[in-house]
C-alpha cells in the first residue's frame, strides 16, 4: 500500500523563543528546527504499517527550503521518498496548508495519509483533517491503534478520561496520530547513507496555486501574562532547596 | 447575524458562556443546539453544516473537545474557513490562543465575513448554567456516513490510583532520558509520594500509561504536587490544578508551570532534586 506522511518543521523542542520585531511571529533566524513530535509517531505509524504489508511511505511538507532537511531524516528514519512543497507559507493558514498538501497528494492517490493529531508550533490540531475535507476522504483523529484490512481500516480513537472508540472506514482515509502509539527509531548509519540517493520531488509554487483567503491573520504574538507569582528560590540548589524544605513545612504546612 | 453554539454534553456551560460574551460584543444574540445523532465525523460535519445554512450565524462556537477536534474543521473548510482553534480568551474580531505549547499568546484577527469558526480551551470560561439546548437531527443520508464506529470502552482498571495520593512528585521532559528517573524515585520516596509523569515520558515508554497525569491521563488534587522539569502545557496542567500546593521545579524562568506554582526552584533538577532529598531527609531526622 501508498503511505503518505504529512510532516512539518518546527522550532527544536528546548529553543529560547523571541518574538521578532513586528511583535507578530518569532525570530527564526537563531533557531534550529526539527519534525513535529506528533508527526514523528505518525511517520513511524507508517514505516511500521509498511513492514506489516508493503508498498512505500512518501512523507510531504510545506515549508522554507530548511524543510528539505526534516524530510531528508524522515528518508533516513526509512521513508521511500519525499515531495517538498517549496513555499514561505507566508499569509496561509491551516486550510491553506492543506489546500497546498491536498493539491500535491490528489496526483499520488496514496491509500493512506498519516499526520500528527497537532503541531508543537502553532498547535491548530485540524491540518490532516481538512486534507481529508478537501481530498473526499473519510478520517478520524488522535488514533492510538491502526489496524489495515482489506479495503478498508479498523482505529482506535482516544476519547478524553481514558475511553477509547473503535471505527472502521473505508479506504482510502486520512488518520492523525496521537503520539506514543509506538517507539520512535533512530536513524541508522546506513539509513543516512541511504537516504542522500532518495528522491525528494520539490514543487515550488509559482504563485498561481489557488489557496484560499486565510480566516485569521495573527496580529501579535507575545509572552503569556504573568497572572500569579509563586514565590521563586533561585541561586544555590542546597540553599533554594532548604528554603523550600521551611516554607512546605511551617507556610504551606504539607510536610 | 446571530452566534451559533454547537453543544455537546462537555464544556455546554463554558461554550455558552463564551458564546453570550462573543454575542453582546457584537451586540447579537446567541442560538444553542445540540447535535442529535450517533456520532461520526461525516454525520457530524453534515448535520453541522445543515444547521449553519439554516442558522445563518457570523459566528459559530464550539467546545474545544476531542470530538470538537474531529469534525470540526472540516466542516469549517466547507465553507471556506478554519477553525481558530483552543482559544483562551479575546472577543469577536480578535482572539487569544496559546502557540508554542504555552509558551507564547497570540491575538488572532478574524479576516472577512462570516460564518467564522472558534473552539474555546476548557476552563478557560465559567460555565453559565444552561438549559437544554434545542436539538437538531437532520437525516442524513447513509451514504455520506463513512465511518463506522463501535461503542466507547475505557481499558482494564488502572493498577495505579494516582487520585487517593496526598504526595505526587510527578516528572516530565527534564528528566531527559530513562536511566535517569531514580533521580525523582528518591525524592518520591522521601516523601512517600506517588510518582508520576507526564505525557511524553509515558508516550516514550519511560513510565507506565497509568502514572500519567494530564487530559489524557488521570486528574488529581493532592496536599502537594511537585512537578519536576515539567513546562507545564495545558494538557498537563488541567490534570493538576486541582493540588492544594503546587511546586515547579525547572531550569525554564519562563516554563507556564511557574504559573501555577505556588513555590518554585528555577535551576537544573539533576542538582535541585538530589539536594531537595537531603533537605527532606534532614527535616525528618
Amino acid at each position: 500500500m501508498k503511505i503518505a506522511v504529512a510532516i512539518k518543521q518546527v522550532p527544536l523542542r528546548d529553543s529560547p523563543l523571541r518574538v521578532n520585531a513586528a511583535g507578530t511571529w518569532i525570530d527564526q533566524d537563531t533557531l534550529g528546527f526539527e519534525i513535529n513530535e506528533p508527526d514523528a509517531y505518525a511517520l513511524e505509524e507508517a514505516l511500521q504499517l509498511r513492514e506489516k504489508h508493503g508498498g512505500e511511505v512518501i512523507v510531504i511538507s510545506a515549508g522554507p527550503a530548511r524543510v528539505s532537511q526534516t524530510i531528508r531524516e524522515a528518508l533516513a528514519k526509512g521513508a521511500d521518498r519525499g515531495i517538498h512543497i517549496e513555499s514561505n507559507l507566508a499569509g496561509l493558514d491551516a486550510l491553506g496548508v492543506a489546500t497546498l498538501l491536498a493539491g500535491a497528494l490528489r496526483n499520488e492517490s496514496p491509500d493512506l495519509i498519516l499526520t500528527g493529531l497537532q503541531s508543537d508550533d502553532l498547535g491548530y490540531g485540524q491540518t490532516g483533517v481538512i486534507l481529508a475535507e478537501l481530498l473526499g476522504l473519510p478520517s478520524s483523529t488522535i488514533i492510538m491503534q491502526v489496524e489495515i484490512q482489506p479495503g478498508k481500516v479498523r482505529v482506535k480513537r482516544e476519547l478524553e478520561d481514558g475511553w477509547f472508540q473503535h471505527i472502521e472506514m473505508p479506504l482510502p482515509a486520512v488518520l492523525t496520530i496521537q503520539s506514543g502509539l509506538n517507539k520512535l527509531r533512530y536513524a541508522t548509519l546506513m539509513g543516512i547513507k541511504k537516504a542522500k540517493t532518495k528522491e525528494i520531488k520539490v514543487i515550488t509554487l509559482d504563485g498561481a496555486a489557488e489557496v484560499p483567503p486565510a480566516s485569521a491573520v495573527i496580529e501579535r504574538l507575545y509572552a503569556p501574562e504573568k497572572n500569579k507569582q509563586g514565590q521563586i528560590f533561585d541561586g544555590d540548589p542546597k540553599t533554594a532547596a532548604a528554603k523550600l524544605v521551611e516554607k512546605l513545612r511551617f507556610e504551606a504546612r504539607v510536610l | 447575524m446571530n452566534v451559533l453554539a454547537i453543544v455537546e454534553q462537555r464544556m455546554a456551560g463554558e461554550v455558552l458562556a463564551a458564546a453570550q460574551q462573543f454575542a453582546a460584543s457584537l451586540g447579537t444574540e446567541v442560538v444553542t443546539y445540540s447535535i442529535d445523532l450517533p456520532y461520526t465525523a461525516d454525520a457530524y460535519a453534515a448535520a453541522a453544516e445543515e444547521l449553519i445554512r439554516k442558522v445563518n450565524p457570523q459566528l459559530v462556537v464550539f467546545g474545544h473537545t476531542y470530538q470538537t477536534r474531529d469534525y470540526a474543521p472540516k466542516l469549517a473548510a466547507r465553507f471556506g474557513r478554519f477553525l481558530i482553534s483552543d482559544v483562551i480568551g479575546g472577543k469577536p474580531p480578535v482572539f487569544v490562543r496559546q502557540m508554542f505549547q504555552g509558551k507564547l499568546n497570540a491575538d488572532v484577527r478574524l479576516v472577512g465575513d462570516g460564518p467564522h469558526f472558534v473552539s474555546v480551551q476548557a476552563g478557560a470560561w465559567h460555565a453559565v448554567v444552561t438549559e437544554p439546548a434545542e436539538t437538531f437531527s437532520p437525516d442524513l443520508s447513509a451514504s455520506r456516513l463513512r465511518q463506522v464506529p463501535e461503542a466507547p470502552f475505557r481499558e482494564a482498571a488502572r493498577a495505579v490510583d494516582l487520585t487517593a495520593a496526598d504526595i505526587i512528585v510527578s516528572v516530565g521532559r527534564g528528566i531527559k532520558e530513562k536511566e535517569n528517573i531514580p533521580v525523582v524515585e528518591a525524592l518520591a520516596q522521601a516523601l512517600g509520594a506517588e510518582l508520576a509523569a507526564s505525557r511524553p515520558i509515558c508516550d516514550a515508554g519511560w513510565l507506565p500509561m497509568d502514572r500519567q497525569v494530564g487530559s489524557s491521563g488521570q486528574t488529581v488534587s493532592p496536599k502537594l504536587y511537585i512537578a519536576v522539569g515539567i513546562s507545564g502545557a495545558i494538557q498537563h496542567l488541567v490534570g493538576m490544578k486541582g493540588a492544594k500546593t503546587v511546586v515547579a521545579i525547572n531550569k525554564d524562568p519562563d516554563a507556564p508551570i511557574f504559573e501555577v506554582a505556588h513555590y518554585g526552584i528555577v535551576g537544573d533538577l539533576f542538582e535541585v532534586v538530589p539536594a531537595l532529598v537531603e533537605e527532606i531527609k534532614k527535616s525528618k531526622a
